[in-house]
């Protein structure tokens, strides 16, 4: 497909709910990127809004932590002038018996246009998807996807390398570096770059970069020095001491970043870390991104995360358009599905 | 087909409309054009070329429409461009057609979001008479009122291959 092509070729929006990117079709990505193209500039004008979810209502739903994927969508909402109502917390209610499901129709049932959700637990979105009738749209549920995240990194991909026209990314080959087993963002991330023609590569030692991971269509390697000459873009990923289970983790600082995925965080660095030395074997014209929360100095090297190759911050101003994009389509379609 | 007008009568209309404008603009030393997608941007550009007007710039209303459920699943919503201020400006909206006056209504929604322009005007190619909004143009090329069954076309080079106005049946 030529990117002047596919821009004919988009797809038509018909989703109510963006849940995840695996088996999307690539012209149904397109359409959203570049929808998220189009909405770019309006932080650009005098008055930084459109009108086009004015009266409508957005919840954030987050049942586990999150900073900046809740002010993203916030101020997504509000540069469409949807109202918002944040329900950080939103776990309080179901510490007192609540399922979240129930918690989720109690929030439509008070007029909302769209929910979106985070939750610790994989399928959470999708379950809450079946009980409503409104937009859901996932923000992150447990070791599955975050498929805004894999869309706001493949718009910046798609910046970075002059592929805006048409987000063709074939010919680029992307790595995807470290906790990759534990992270939503690298399944999200490899569904959005090989649907969009790219080719992946999962790096990290074979505790957090199985083998098994090829089956998501990427290709797997343990010898970061081997591969990084040959990469236009390295995402790397922050190490998830929270999600590796017994033996990790716990009160005691040291012992949080402990793992028993690997013998030390120091051998780990030393293998897998983007530090200014490893950032030299780079290719001209490659990029460095992080979804963030970064650990400066453990997998990327502060000079490396603000240096010249990074295109950390392109990612969070890409993410809100890519989220505006996102409610923009999925409460149209819950619109007209309702009129 | 009804042919309304060929492509030298076409090229007459917007002739005399760049005419009107000059005519009809207090200060046509701050003309802007800004052209409605598709094909008003159209107009805008080949009246900009007639008048000698650098500032032309183009908008994509969808953002700005009134009903969110009647947007279609085809998303499209097009890129605005104004690559020049119109604070001060006379600025001049223009569409091939005017019928119910929404879309002219979003226009100017979303340009008043770009800054305060001195003064805001209307040319369009075709007016007719269904208004649902009070609106009306202020430079117009022909006025037409199609039966029940019919509709307006209007072709512009170069969105197409010809310069056309014509009538046709509805279906």
């Amino acid at each position: 497909m030529s990117p002047s092509d596919s821009v004919d070729l988009d797809a038509p929006w018909p989703h109510r709910c963006l849940l995840g990117l695996q088996g999307m079709p690539a012209a149904e990505m397109r359409t959203l990127l570049n929808v998220a193209r189009s909405f770019s500039d309006i932080s650009t004008r005098s008055v930084k809004k459109a009108p086009a979810l004015r009266g409508k209502v957005v919840a954030n739903l987050f049942f586990e932590d999150s900073t900046r994927t809740r002010v993203s969508f916030t101020l997504a909402a509000q540069r469409l002038s949807a109202d918002v109502v944040d329900l950080a917390g939103a776990g309080s209610s179901v510490s007192k018996g609540e399922t979240i499901d129930d918690t989720a129709a109690n929030i439509e049932a008070m007029g909302v246009d769209a929910l979106v959700v985070r939750h610790k637990a994989s399928g959470a979105a999708a379950m809450i998807a079946g009980v409503v009738r409104c937009a859901v749209i996932n923000a992150g549920d447990g070791r599955h996807e975050h498929p805004t995240q894999g869309l706001l990194d493949a718009y910046t991909v798609a910046e970075a390398h002059g592929r805006l026209d048409g987000f063709d990314l074939s010919g680029l080959r992307i790595a995807i570096v470290g906790d990759v087993v534990s992270s939503r963002v690298a399944r999200s991330n490899i569904a959005a770059m090989t649907a969009l023609g790219a080719e992946v590569v999962c790096v990290g030692p074979p505790t957090l970069a199985p083998r098994s991971l090829e089956s998501l269509g990427c290709r797997v390697e343990h010898d970061f020095d081997a591969v990084i000459g040959e990469c236009d873009v390295v995402n790397m990923l922050r190490i998830q001491f929270e999600r590796h289970g017994e033996g990790s983790g716990g009160r005691d600082p040291a012992a949080q970043r402990a793992s028993p995925a690997f013998p030390s965080l120091r051998e780990y660095r030393q293998m897998y870390a983007l530090t200014e030395e490893r950032a030299r074997l780079l290719k001209p014209g490659a990029v460095v991104m992080h979804p963030g929360p970064i650990n400066r100095g453990v997998e990327l090297a502060a000079p490396v995360a603000d240096g010249p190759r990074s295109v950390i911050l392109r990612q969070v101003s890409n993410g809100l358009a890519v989220r505006m994009a996102a409610l923009y389509l999925c409460v149209s379609a819950a619109a007209r599905a309702s009129a | 087909m009804k042919l309304i007008a060929d492509a030298a009568e076409v090229d007459r209309l917007i002739r005399q409309l760049a005419d009107q404008i000059r005519s009809g603009v207090k200060d046509p030393r701050r003309l802007a054009l800004i052209g409605i997608r598709r094909r008003g941007d159209v107009l805008a550009a080949r009246l900009g070329e007639v008048m000698g007007i650098a500032d032309v710039g183009s908008i994509d209303i969808t953002l700005y429409r009134d009903d969110l459920s009647e947007t279609g699943p085809m998303a499209r919503v097009g890129k605005t461009h104004i690559p020049f201020s119109i604070q001060g400006r006379e600025v001049v909206i223009c569409d091939d057609v005017i019928m119910t006056g929404r879309s002219v209504l979003a226009a100017i929604r979303e340009i008043l979001d770009f800054g305060r322009p001195a003064r805001l005007h209307l040319a369009v190619l075709v007016e007719r008479p269904e208004r649902e909004i009070p609106i009306h143009a202020d430079f117009v090329g022909v006025k037409l009122a199609p039966g029940p069954g019919e509709k307006v076309d209007v072709r512009l080079v170069p969105q197409d291959d010809i310069d056309q106005i014509s009538i046709n049946p509805r279906g």
